[in-house]
């Protein structure tokens, strides 16, 4: 692929992108998230079309123009996404060639006999006559490798194949790619798991903001420059920004959340935090590395399954975000349209509802009292809306994000959780966000701050926990609070549960 | 605005007539309004209202809107039930119908006993009241555990006590049908003395406890941001479970309340006739009303208009000597077309004719 151009109204989301894959090696396609990782892969399967460039596959001497995903596969391009696409309630033999012939009449023997022989060259545990759910994800997933490879593919594109296998499944899963490289299929690996690139891959190419980072060869790029590369950091090219204010007496402030060896249903390790009064803290890591599980469980919106977390020094058994809430933690939580807003309500109901659930069931605000909130606030966070009673769904991405960060303010928390507050905001409400974290600390209270961008995160918090697959890797403070440490601590830090052995 | 304000007297008209149209009430009552004037039409005497006596000599209201308001009872009591389950659960409960029976014969079984034809009451009516209704939240609470807990779709959940509630309601009542003492019919049709039907008193208690608990309690609150959007309602310390069980208990209530009423009309319950089809008439009710059946916001004087709306259907075709076994039909087109007239399609379409023909309207686009 050279010189792909895609932009969608109002993003430019992939500029001059070259990527080259060649036979028989498993290469990394690495990128945060809005780097252009799955437009380029849709681009190349047929699902986008591209806006200039052009694709070559060896074997055929024109540039190819792939309109749609039959295509691809027809040129030898299959692609296993993280959900499974597959039938699950088909058996697997069936699973392997549904959609494959036009014949109207099946010799389903001689199917399942092919099926098994197949399955069997791959090394996959499966049974053609086996009913695919009942097979474990991981076996799906081979499954749905098994059929593209029997389609005579050479192109093989597994995006975030390993986010929902355990230890185990992942390595049955790198066997198989081991094997399939062997056989002379060059292999796209999308993931976030760091440890996984280095462990089966021969080549990483980085995308940063659409645009081409570079290629590289697996050895020729250490752990901690990869990072950088994903981060668009040069390491050492940094300006010292951070606010170093609170860091130093933190110890003399009194304690606010305390959590010990706390782990959740979500998969999080088990993890040791402190926040104190008046200090904003910050989870650091890439995407999925666990910034906003660590949080979720102590705001018990998943399930604690171990650990201890303590509030001003009390033991509490949070089982349900409302009794958080009534020890006085608020939390924004990462995903603003799916678990933030409630659309097709008011501006005023989206801010008093969480107050509201506080009060009780049996005690409704009036209308204006509500309307006194809601103008407090409004007019507090400059929210531009027409009036109050405008739905939310009418609101731009900003003026949402504040009327839900209006919604937790109401409730006067002790401790504020804000997981990614800025992301996909403009940059004037971003600053407007960062200097109210700045003033609500100085005021006494305790906020952790969870942001993709390094810089932000440096700005506003006096304390970072870096995290890594699922670990806390480390916990920086004062003078090591640089971008460089950090990226070191993401790439090399040793986990707290192996530090505490 | 403020442009056309201060302009003259026909464009002000115009906004405030546009501003009745946008109201969310109008097409519901609009159509209501309709139906009445075409029974007008038909029958010019339609809106007349009479004191008359009947056969024991007592006063009473006669008229074809006291028998619309009367009749309507059962209907307009289930759609508000039906309501807050289809803005929490995005589903419909079809079930209701079946659970009548099931209330009906709970209530039947008290008042009789193991009798046919009982001379007195064997029981309180008010015991009968409170255990028919608690029959009917039982009923609630099932359906209310399938869909909050189990995750099943309403329609599935409630398809079960759709198919086995009338053999329930038969079974409750030990495979008897046994009438009760005529002291109980005074709540589906006249106390002696009063004039006005007691259906209609029992619907304005229905209605008046309704809003003043959507006042009083955040209920209408919590249901609508759990049907709009029951993961951040639960990141906001709501319980989406418990909420769409809380809205299927209601219906249950309302199950029972309509139970009682539809019971002492004819002191008698055949619970395998008992209101028949009802299920989809309050479902209807409520589209009418101009609810999403996908759940969310709601409406609930709107459901209530859609309530009466449907009666009125029903007994102007019956005036009309429609064959009984025609009705549907008619009803059928005529609810096709109110539907279709509600649909986003054309209200967009109506939308986009209206800000056309007058472009000096300045806030057509702030509300679209």
């Amino acid at each position: 692929m050279r010189g792909i151009y895609k932009s969608f109204p109002g993003v430019r989301a992939l500029q001059n992108v070259d990527f080259t894959l060649c036979e028989g090696e498993i290469h990394a396609l690495m990128g945060e998230n809005g780097a252009g990782k799955s437009t380029l892969i849709k681009v190349l399967t047929g699902v986008y079309t591209k806006d200039a460039g052009e694709i070559c596959i060896k074997g055929i001497t024109k540039p190819v123009h792939i309109k749609s995903p039959q295509e691809a596969q027809k040129l030898g391009i299959s692609t296993v996404y993280q959900e499974i696409t597959l039938c699950p309630n088909l058996t697997v033999a069936e699973n392997l060639f549904i959609g494959r012939t036009n014949d109207l009449f099946v010799n389903w023997k001689k199917r399942n006999n092919k099926a098994e022989s197949i399955l069997k060259g791959l090394g996959i545990p499966a049974k053609p006559a086996q009913q695919l759910s009942s097979c474990s994800i991981a076996v799906q997933q081979m499954v749905a490798i098994a059929r593209a490879i029997d389609m005579d593919c050479k192109v093989l594109i597994l995006d975030e194949p390993t986010s929902s296998l355990d230890e185990q499944e992942v390595s049955k899963l790198f066997t198989l790619m081991r094997e399939l490289k062997g056989r002379g299929v060059g292999i796209v690996f999308v993931t976030h798991f760091l440890e996984q690139v280095y462990e089966v891959c021969d080549k990483i190419t980085v995308l940063r903001n659409g645009e081409l980072v570079g290629k590289y060869q697996i050895k020729d790029l250490p752990r901690v420059e990869l990072v950088a590369k994903m981060m668009g950091k040069e390491l050492g090219d940094l300006a010292d920004i951070h606010n170093k204010t609170q860091s130093s007496n933190r110890d003399s402030k009194e304690v606010i959340i305390e959590t010990e060896g706390l782990s959740s249903t979500s998969g999080i390790k088990p993890f040791h935090f402190t926040a104190h009064k008046g200090e904003v803290t910050g989870f650091a890591g890439l995407l999925g590395s666990g910034r906003s599980e660590c949080v979720r469980a102590i705001f018990g919106a998943d399930k604690v399954t171990k650990g201890k977390l303590r509030i001003k020094g009390d033991n509490v058994n949070i089982t349900a975000p409302i009794k958080a809430m009534k020890k006085g933690i608020g939390y924004l939580s990462e995903d603003r349209k799916r678990d933030g807003i409630i659309g097709d309500l008011s501006v005023r109901e989206n801010i008093i509802l969480a107050l509201q659930v506080m009060q009780g069931f049996f005690k409704p605000f009036t209308k204006a009292q509500a309307q006194a909130f809601a103008d407090e606030y409004i007019s507090l966070l400059g929210i531009k809306t027409a009036t109050a009673d405008t739905p939310m769904n009418s609101l731009s991405g900003g003026n949402q994000q504040k009327v839900i960060l209006a919604r937790w303010l109401l409730t006067h928390p002790d401790y504020l959780i804000l997981d990614e507050p800025t992301r996909g905001i403009d940059i004037g409400t971003k600053v407007e966000i960062q200097k109210l974290v700045l003033k609500l600390a100085s005021e006494g209270m305790s906020i952790t701050f969870i942001s993709s961008e390094i810089e932000e995160m440096l700005r506003t918090c006096s304390r970072l926990i870096v995290m890594r697959d699922l670990y806390v890797v480390g916990e920086l403070n004062g003078e090591d609070m640089t971008q460089d440490k950090i990226m070191y601590t993401i790439a090399g830090g040793v986990s707290q549960n192996v530090q505490k052995q | 605005m403020s442009r056309s304000s201060n302009n003259s007297n026909t464009d002000s008209l115009a906004l405030v007539l546009k501003a009745l149209i946008r109201h969310r009430l109008f097409i519901p009552i609009a159509f209501l309004v309709f139906l009445l004037l075409i029974n007008v039409f038909i029958n010019p005497g339609f809106l007349r209202i009479t004191l008359g006596r009947d056969s024991g000599g007592n006063p009473v209201l006669i008229g074809n809107l006291i028998n619309i308001l009367s009749n309507a009872t059962e209907l307009v009591i289930l759609a508000i039930g039906m309501t807050l389950v289809t803005a929490s659960s995005r589903g419909q409960d079809i079930s209701v119908g079946a659970t009548v029976a099931i209330a009906g014969g709970v209530i039947m079984r008290i008042l009789c006993g193991n009798e046919t034809q009982p001379t007195v009451l064997h029981a309180p009516i008010i015991l009968a009241l409170l255990l028919g209704c608690l029959a009917g939240m039982a009923c609630g609470a099932f359906n209310g555990i399938l869909v909050s807990k189990f995750k099943i779709q309403p329609m599935v959940a409630t398809l079960i006590l759709f198919t086995a509630g009338r053999s329930i309601g038969s079974m409750a009542m030990g495979g008897l049908k046994p009438k009760a003492a005529a002291a109980f019919g005074y709540y589906g049709n006249f106390i002696p003395g009063f004039p006005v039907p007691t259906p209609i008193l029992i619907t304005i208690a229905v209605v008046a406890v309704t809003f003043l608990v959507l006042k009083k309690t955040n209920l209408g609150l919590y249901t609508k941001a759990v049907g709009i959007n029951d993961k951040s309602s639960s990141l906001n310390g709501l319980n989406p479970a418990l909420i769409k069980f809380l809205t299927f208990v209601i219906l249950g209530l309302c199950v029972g309340i309509a139970g009682f009423v539809q019971s002492s009309r004819v002191q008698t319950v055949n619970p395998y006739t008992i209101v028949p089809g009802i299920e989809m008439d309050v479902i209807l009710a409520v589209a009418l009303g101009g609810n999403s059946l996908g759940g969310g916001r709601f409406n609930m004087a709107g459901s209530i208009i859609g309530g009466y709306t449907i009666q009125t259907l029903t007994s102007m075709l019956t005036t009309l000597n429609v064959n009984t076994n025609a009705v549907p039909v008619f009803k059928a087109a005529i609810i096709i077309i109110l539907v279709v007239i509600q649909s986003p399609i054309v209200k967009s379409f109506f939308g986009n004719k209206v800000t056309i023909s007058k472009p000096t309207v300045g806030d057509g686009k702030e509300r679209g």
